[in-house]
């Protein structure tokens, strides 16, 4: 099974939108959504359908017993990460710990201990042909590269032998979970956005994804908002030597397509028709 | 002397498992001996610096040669340090591996990916 | 004690809503005023300002060293460590510096006192001048295990006391936007009128919520049609602070790096209107509370 990952180093480039219009055009029977603190995929793919649900624990979280505590302060004056207060009793402030141990280690009444807490939601849509892997990471959750990880396992373990295509739905950024994301796929296919942040942030997820020995290419998205940042994005590419897959008008189309849980294949529409070329070459290089 | 190699089953016709850090299982085989043992990757579980426990693990059990698909640069540093070697494993079970090891068919693993030091936030 | 109202938060759920948009061009309407960039991984807001003289301080964290000759090898460190960030090699302690946390345990439990921590460069923050405006940006270096030492460090910096101070957050509702909006007395929540949009906003909407901070939405990129970002808002008795139509200049100025507010009467307008309801509903709270 060939996995193709959709990146863009920055968030709202469109990842999602053409993630969607690959599955159907592929008729992929895997996919996945890596994105997983703020995953949209399942908004198009999978709006009436119940997956299964675990709960998914990440660090532990260290919490105070205040019947043996002494409140002799230790922990709070050690504690690195401000995490540990006193109101009426000194308490533990969920977010800001880390999971460090240190509090747990020195108080000298055995008061504090770290606790397995449930900091996301993985997600499995199984149907008789198709898997779909997604997860909610919970609101301050540190670390979500193990979760990514276990998104893609999920879909691998989960996917029919047929499956020929795996299509996943990246992260925002160049971080852990990108990281995690990118370990194991054929090919990365770069959301570019022609403007002069998106294309500081494209540089640095392309510099990310060369560090692994996987195929890379480039599509540009909305690239008429800006057709001068667009020629420079084009001529990066040459430089670097990555293929161009194509170009994506800006599309109001799409968004209305979009809000009525379509792709945009599903109408017809500007940005579809360039996507279905985008995908074309895509598919070409993958399977190379 | 001992080589190990990261498996999804606890049996010789297992696969090769695709990660290191987070293999669920590990298999050591003494080539002395000819014996055969297992062990749970507790680093499994690691929300991070999964691939650092599991070559700690490694060094710690004795081995001297891991064989496997793939393996990140922070693992690496902790096997290269303790003289651990590093070989490309092939596709296959466990026991082809094995068998290519000692037949000196492996070829030391060259090409290591970036490991959890970009951490998330 | 500084004036709390005066501290607003820009965020989204997800990148590219208009956070960056949103806090530049507020900041720039408010004339002198501080912006300060939380973004620490992908800081974009100093693109648009091109902040003048621009100082530089570096911000660092604290790494375990051991001290091989006072080290017996009882591996306590490498046992303790939560994160897997010290390995036991050739019977002494190794570090892994960028999956450290710092948290300074492994120094603490030494029983031998053999390990000592020193400092080392994460990130840094850059200040600069613009338009009467503080330019206050936090950046982080690739492969770096948290921006939060640097967004604490951007927040402790001193700024005059009467001034209004916009901060563009990081996307998303993970512990460095929690740092980021720690204490300030008013978030804005810039949700794109998709159903994308509205799954990301009422992830920030329950993170303003579980913080009780006073709250309002812009909503970005409106166009004819079904607003379900409207409907959310409406439904929940969300404050709707404005909407920016989409817009094919704007997205041109915007895509040029350039404040569109400084760049186009009708911009400085639409900003103007945005910037004036969210002061009211800033004093709004500012009364309520007192």
């Amino acid at each position: 099974m060939k996995q193709l990952l959709i990146l863009s180093g920055k968030g709202g480039t469109g990842k999602t939108t053409i993630a969607s219009a690959f599955i159907a055009l592929s008729d992929a029977k895997a996919y996945a959504d890596c994105d997983v603190d703020a995953p949209n995929l399942h908004l198009i793919m999978a709006q009436d359908l119940e997956p299964e649900r675990t709960d998914y624990y990440g660090m532990p979280k260290a919490e105070i017993d205040t019947d043996k505590c002494t409140e002799c302060g230790l922990c709070k004056e050690t504690c690195r990460f401000d995490a540990i207060s006193k109101d009426e009793n000194f308490t533990v402030d969920f977010f800001a710990c880390e999971g460090c141990g240190v509090c747990e280690a020195i108080c000298p009444a055995n008061a504090v201990s770290l606790k397995p807490t449930v900091s996301g939601e993985l997600m499995l849509y199984v149907d008789s042909d198709r898997v779909f892997s997604t997860a909610q990471l919970r609101m301050g959750s540190g670390n979500s590269g193990l979760l990514v990880t276990e998104v893609k396992k999920r879909m691998k373990t989960a996917a029919r032998p047929d499956a020929d295509l795996a299509i996943i739905d990246g992260s925002p950024g160049i971080g852990c979970p990108v990281i995690a994301s990118i370990s194991g796929v054929d090919m990365v296919l770069v959301v570019a956005e022609p403007s002069v942040s998106g294309i500081s942030d494209m540089e640095r997820i392309i510099k990310t994804a060369e560090t692994f020995d996987t195929k890379i290419c480039v599509c540009i998205n909305k690239h008429d908002i800006n057709p001068a940042n667009t020629g420079r994005i084009e001529e990066f590419c040459r430089e670097r030597g990555l293929p161009l897959a194509g170009k994506i008008p800006f599309d109001p189309e799409a968004v209305t397509a979009v809000n009525n849980g379509q792709t945009i294949v599903d109408i017809d529409c500007p940005s579809g028709s360039a996507v279905k070329e985008v995908f074309r070459n895509t598919m070409e290089l993958l399977f190379a | 002397m001992k080589v190990a190699i990261p498996v999804d089953e606890r049996h010789l016709d297992s696969s090769v498992c695709l990660s290191f850090g987070r293999a669920p299982y590990f298999l050591f085989y003494d080539t002395t001996t000819k014996e055969t043992y297992y062990l749970d990757n507790s680093a499994i579980e690691n929300p991070s610096g999964a691939g650092i426990k599991a070559a700690q693990i490694i060094v710690d059990h004795g081995a001297k040669a891991l064989l496997t698909p793939r393996c990140g640069e922070n693992a690496q540093e902790v096997l290269r340090k303790s003289e651990v070697l590093v070989y490309q494993s092939i596709p296959g079970t466990a026991q082809e591996n094995i068998d290519a090891f000692e037949a000196g068919k492996l070829t030391l693993l060259s090409d290591f990916h970036s490991g959890a030091g970009r951490h998330g936030r | 004690m500084e004036d709390k109202s005066a501290r607003i938060a820009v965020l989204s759920g997800k990148g590219g809503a208009g956070k960056t948009l949103v806090s530049v061009n507020l900041a720039f309407l408010s004339g002198e005023s501080v912006y300060i960039d939380c973004d620490v991984e992908d800081p974009n807001g100093h693109l648009f300002f091109k902040p003048d003289e621009v100082s530089k301080e570096t911000v660092t964290v604290k790494i375990p060293v051991v001290d091989e000759s006072l080290c017996n090898g009882c591996r306590t460190c490498v046992d303790f460590c939560k994160f897997d960030a010290l390995a036991f090699i050739k019977n002494r302690p190794y570090v892994f510096e960028n999956i450290c946390h710092s948290c300074g345990g492994c120094a603490l439990l030494c029983p031998e006192k053999a390990i000592w921590e020193k400092d080392k460069v994460i990130g840094e923050v850059q200040s600069g001048v613009s338009h009467d405006v503080i330019v206050s940006t936090g950046i982080m270096n690739i492969g770096e295990a948290s921006g939060v030492p640097i967004v604490k460090h951007l927040l402790n910096k001193d700024v005059p006391k009467d001034l209004p101070v916009f901060i563009d957050c990081p996307p998303g509702s993970s512990c460095i936007v929690m740092e980021s909006i720690r204490d300030v007395g008013f978030c804005i929540l810039v949700a794109e009128p998709t159903i994308f949009g509205v799954h990301n906003l009422s992830m920030v909407y329950d993170l303003v919520k579980l913080f009780a901070k006073p709250h309002g939405v812009v909503i970005n990129k409106c166009l004819f049609g079904k607003n379900p970002a409207e409907e959310f808002c409406i439904e929940k008795n969300i404050p709707i602070l404005g909407r920016i139509p989409f817009d094919p200049e704007l997205g041109a100025l915007n895509s040029d790096a350039k404040i569109a507010a400084r760049e186009s009467e009708r911009f400085r307008e639409l900003f103007g209107s945005l910037l004036e309801t969210v002061m009211e509903e800033v004093q709004h709270e500012t009364t309520v509370d007192s």
